[in-house]
């Protein structure tokens, strides 16, 4: 954390917008993520960029279209939102879910969805890995029994949020503000591959930055489940989020994404399916082995393959009548 | 020697004995002792100063003029600095001074440079700057491949890594295999642990000011004020007294801090370049990376028993890894605790290219308990014995014996059976045992001074350090017993090396050690003011008491503390006292034992840890409040070795990739259990105050408590630390 930094508070997205185009510029949230890439010696920013400091910039309201949750709201205010809570269930429960009750605190939404991975080798600054630029991943040889069980490479980290696959399940749009105006997306859209991107798992044009996260509340029925090595502080070892639609004993609508086994947050279509097509009693089976199809496992991390099952079966099962 | 009859032992299972205690000495306290202070429960003395923040440990420390230091370490885990260029760092802004520390790297994160620059920004950009030629070699970090006789040597030469073999005065392999041969029940299973890192919440560091005349002041972050004294007085070739350590509060050592660390030589080298004084805190990262560490562990034990549930043979076969230094066996608990006619031990030490172990919370006790008691689970099952009545069978201690007893009825190990289960069919519960052993009886040497003043007040100087443990506390409790005195009346000096001498804080021997130079010396000047104030109240000195605040004579007449003070002919009485040989006393060690309830996630691998139930022996407990304290903590550091902690170490590289409190992971708040404590009083009779230490011996039995509950909840053992659902997920055939 050597390097000389400007700090800038910026009073209005469009400030923002502008402060961010300059070289080096990086925006600041809760700090969480930033502070720590400083702390190892792989991020320098030239600037730093305070969005907290805009004026409601951390609003979280109820629209015609859904939930419309502002960059800067934190985690806390998120999980504690009572109203919020009744429509989008699964959404307060993967901020809730989130590290522990001070990062919380201090954690912003957009600060979430725009973390950075934890893997061990993009996050030690003696490690030129494809993710930084450099050649190859050492963890393929190396240690890996945390990293992806999904995606085709060259890079192999988990995606590390809990909210992203969650907004993922739930069609969630982002809305992104830079230095040309601004623009939306399907959260889905916003991540990307290493295979198309080593570099970073999201797509931000220079100066760009979220604004805003909007939640459709058509899927009434949403669930995150996160298995954690050590429950107190823990990265998901794997993670699932379901959103859907209830008819008696069955989901007539049903999104299935996992979190923590790829790259970004991993839509599985043939959980869903087999979700659908059976009663939830009856789907806890078959959609969650099913769930895991396709993975191709580390050396050290086949691990994750019972525990993805384990999410998906435990948040289907959140769904049967107690 | 005065010839002295105590009664010793336990609540049920008294004796009498004569021993022999100095004359100078007061009267052994032993089970017949009325005590109005020792043995009450009494908050920490510095409770209020620490949780508000006016407690000043190492890191607070503030000097005029004071430079921050920094320290430039390897990135390679074997290389060899060609060159350390210091001149670009020199001209750096705020730096005032720059020192070469060492050029062959024999593990990652080993310093080879150091900076003191005004600020911490200023010291860190300036280690940036120093320039290394480095050659980098082969290095080794498995302990494995290690082992193989081509595998690169890490101190260079001919020596082979591995060091080590047979044991002196071991049986032969030809008689443990006899031995097993004619065994009812065998065992051989082979037992791993890793390397975990002491993870000290105060970091070690060091604050260092050279005096005007020569001398040299160091506060530093220690268990052991006089060995970083005399380190730092060998290191500059000063006579100790020229040299002066201060210590006044520490946030956790655990073994990390005994003896003078590299960082306080660095800091006192720079604080002579530049002049000034230097202050050199270890980050978080070098903590992990270079703040010592638990070796490793591979324990081979074959075992047996006869039908009658005796052990016929305990053979260890044992090698693990300290890095580039350091013991690595664990050998104490299979050697010592249970009654065994055939006994053998092999074991070597392997070095690697990791950074040196250093002494951990009882040493090798807690990975060779895991062993042990893991083995006597699993023997007991084919001998078709309750794992507690099997254990009895074979252990001869009288003292562990009745404490199963008690920690069985609480820990509910009847209905062990028919454990309820909260999860349904995805949940097992399971409830396991384990025992634990230690010394902790404390050592000869040790010196206090009580000084009592004209005006009442008291003084105890005892050169100790309080590593957080309540020594301070203790100390204030044994000399206001002597003085019918509250605790709070006494003012504690400690952590200073211009005090009486006293040891290291380590082997749980420090309360044990202290507590009996405390109260001859606290005796020897209540009998200085006995004099004084005897003529006032028209008695014999000899025929006076200290009680209630007052100091009452034989018929009944008294007068308050501070008026008999008052009869001090001078400012004050001082009287000094050395702690003498234990006397042959009941018992030299501690017994006790260990129950863990844990609920298994059989869907996730997760372990739970329900509950602890912990029966712990340390003679004279002085204060329960802060004895259950060092229980607890033992039980909680004992949970995240079992379960969770592990350094983590790139086998390409030998670089460590965990070294930060997220991905090293250790228990936090919803790990923790019900812990339920037993505190088994114990009349020992080996010192006049009968006090053992308890630091280590929690830690000792958790572990394998924890993994005997574990077998009892799936049916499978994991015989490799951490216990992570990795391991319960193989363990149980989910794919």
């Amino acid at each position: 954390m050597t390097s000389p930094f400007t700090f800038w508070d910026a009073r209005t997205a469009e400030e923002a917008a502008a402060l961010l185009s300059k070289k080096g510029a990086m925006a600041l949230g809760g700090g969480v993520d930033l502070l720590g890439e400083m702390k190892e010696g792989i991020r320098a920013p030239e600037h730093i960029v305070n969005l907290r400091s805009i004026p409601g910039l951390d609003k979280i309201q109820k629209t015609d279209r859904g939930w419309r949750v502002g960059a800067t709201a934190l985690l806390t205010d998120i999980a504690d939102h009572a109203d919020l809570r009744k429509d989008l269930p699964g959404f307060a429960e993967s901020a809730e879910a989130v590290a522990t009750p001070q990062i919380r605190n201090q954690g912003t939404i957009g600060g979430n969805l725009a973390q950075r991975p934890r893997c061990w080798y993009y996050r030690a600054a003696e490690f030129a890995c494809v993710k930084k630029g450099g050649k190859g991943c050492p963890a393929e040889k190396g240690e890996n029994r945390y990293l992806a069980i999904f995606g085709d490479g060259p890079c192999h980290i988990v995606h590390p949020s809990d909210c992203a696959p969650m907004l993922v399940a739930l069609d969630a749009r982002l809305f992104l503000r830079g230095p040309d105006g601004a623009r939306d997306l399907p959260i889905a859209d916003f991540y990307e591959l290493p295979s198309k991107n080593a570099l970073c798992e999201f797509t931000l044009k220079p100066g760009e930055f979220i604004e805003a996260v909007e939640i459709p509340t058509a899927l009434p029925r949403s669930t995150y489940v996160k298995i954690r090595e050590k429950d107190s502080f823990d990265f998901a070892i794997a993670a699932c989020a379901i959103a859907g639609k209830i008819d008696g004993d069955h989901f007539t609508d049903a999104r299935v994404v996992l979190g923590g086994v790829a790259p970004v947050p991993w839509r599985s279509v043939t959980a869903e399916a087999n979700l659908r097509k059976n009663t939830i009693a009856d789907a806890v089976e078959p959609a969650s082995n099913s769930a895991t199809d396709g993975a191709r496992p580390m050396s050290q991390n086949a691990w994750k393959i019972p525990m993805t099952k384990a999410a998906v079966a435990r948040a289907i099962r959140s769904f049967l009548p107690r | 020697m005065a010839k002295r009859t105590l009664r010793v032992g336990y609540p049920g299972n008294y004796r009498e004995i004569e021993v022999d205690s100095p004359d100078a000495e007061p009267a052994p306290w032993d089970a017949d002792s009325k005590l109005a202070v020792v043995g009450k429960r009494s908050p920490r003395l510095e409770g209020a100063d620490k949780v508000t923040g006016k407690a000043k440990y190492t890191a607070d420390v503030k000097l005029q003029g004071m430079l921050v230091a920094r320290v430039l370490r390897s990135p390679y885990a074997r290389a060899t600095a060609r060159s350390i260029g210091l001149a670009k760092a020199l001209k750096m802004p705020g730096v005032k001074a720059a020192i070469e520390v060492e050029k062959e790297a024999r593990y990652h994160g080993q310093a080879i440079a150091a900076v003191a620059a005004e600020t911490e920004a200023q010291a860190e950009d300036a280690v940036a700057a120093i320039e290394v030629d480095w050659a980098v070699g082969e290095h080794v970090v498995d302990v494995e491949a290690a082992r193989k006789p081509n595998a690169p040597r890490v101190h260079g030469g001919k020596n082979p890594n591995e060091r080590g073999g047979e044991a002196q005065n071991t049986a032969t392999e030809e008689a443990c295999v006899t031995a097993l041969k004619k065994s009812h029940a065998t065992v051989d299973i082979t037992f791993t642990t890793p390397v975990v890192t002491h993870s000290c919440l105060e970091s070690h560091g060091s604050v260092a000011r050279w005096e005007s005349d020569g001398s040299l002041t160091v506060w530093d972050s220690t268990q052991s004020i006089f060995g970083v004294r005399d380190g730092l007085a060998r290191g500059f070739q000063l006579p100790a007294e020229k040299v002066r350590v201060v210590k006044e509060h520490m946030g956790g050592g655990f073994g990390s801090k005994l003896g003078m660390g590299q960082h306080s030589m660095i800091a006192a080298r720079l604080a002579r370049e530049a002049k000034a004084p230097v202050k050199l805190m270890l980050t978080r990262k070098e903590e992990h990376l270079a703040g010592g560490n638990r070796p490793s562990s591979v324990q081979r034990v074959r075992a047996g028993a006869d039908k009658d549930g005796k052990l016929t043979c305990l053979w260890l076969q044992s090698h693990g890894t300290g890095g580039i230094n350091g013991g690595a066996n664990c050998a104490g608990p299979l050697m010592s605790l249970y009654n065994c006619p055939v006994r053998r031990l092999w074991h070597a030490d392997v070095i690697t290219n990791a950074s040196p172990a250093a002494a951990f919370r009882a040493p090798g006790h807690v990975q060779g308990m895991f062993a042990l008691e893991s083995t006597m689970d699993e023997l007991a099952g084919k001998l078709g014995l309750d794992p507690i009545e099997f254990r009895k069978r074979n252990d001869q201690n009288e003292m562990r014996q009745a404490e199963y007893g008690e920690g069985a009825k609480m820990a509910g190990w009847e209905a062990r059976a028919h454990l309820p289960n909260s999860g349904g069919r995805h949940k097992a519960r399971g409830l396991g045992v384990s025992a634990s052993i230690w010394g902790g009886g404390g050592a000869p040497g040790a010196q206090a001074r009580c000084v009592i003043s004209r005006d009442g007040a008291v003084e105890i100087q005892c050169g100790t350090q309080d590593i957080g443990t309540g020594t301070r506390t203790i100390i204030a409790m044994i000399a206001a017993e002597e003085l019918g005195l509250k605790p709070e009346q006494v003012l504690v000096k400690l952590g200073d090396t211009t005090l009486p001498f006293s040891h290291g804080s380590g082997g749980s021997m420090t309360a044990p050690s202290v507590t009996p130079a405390v109260r001859a010396a606290t005796a020897a000047a209540r009998g200085r003011v006995f004099e004084a104030c005897a003529k006032s109240l028209k008695a014999d000195a000899d025929n006076l008491t200290a009680k209630g605040g007052n100091v009452v004579a034989k018929g009944g007449a008294s007068i308050p503390w501070a008026e008999a003070c008052s009869k001090i002919a001078g400012a004050n009485v001082s009287e000094q006292a050395t702690r003498a040989q234990n006397f042959r006393g009941y018992k030299d060690g501690t017994a006790g034992c260990q129950f863990a309830e844990v609920e298994v996630d059989l869907e996730t691998g997760h372990v739970q840890v329900l509950r602890v139930v912990a029966v712990h022996d340390c003679g004279r407990v002085v204060n329960p409040l802060l004895a259950e304290s060092q229980i607890n903590g033992g039980i909680i550091q004992g949970l995240s070795y079992a379960l969770l902690e592990q350094r983590i170490l790139d086998d390409a590289t030998g670089r460590m990739m965990n070294a930060n409190f997220s991905d090293y992971r250790i228990a936090g708040p919803k790990e923790i259990p019900e812990i339920s404590v037993v505190l088994f009083d114990v009349s020992n009779g080996r010192t006049n105050t009968g006090v053992m230490g308890i630091g280590e011996p929690p830690i000792v039995p958790t572990p394998a408590a924890i993994a005997n509950a574990v077998a009892h909840a799936i049916g499978k053992r994991i015989t490799d630390l951490p216990i992570t659902p990795d391991k319960i997920l193989a363990a149980l055939g989910k794919k």
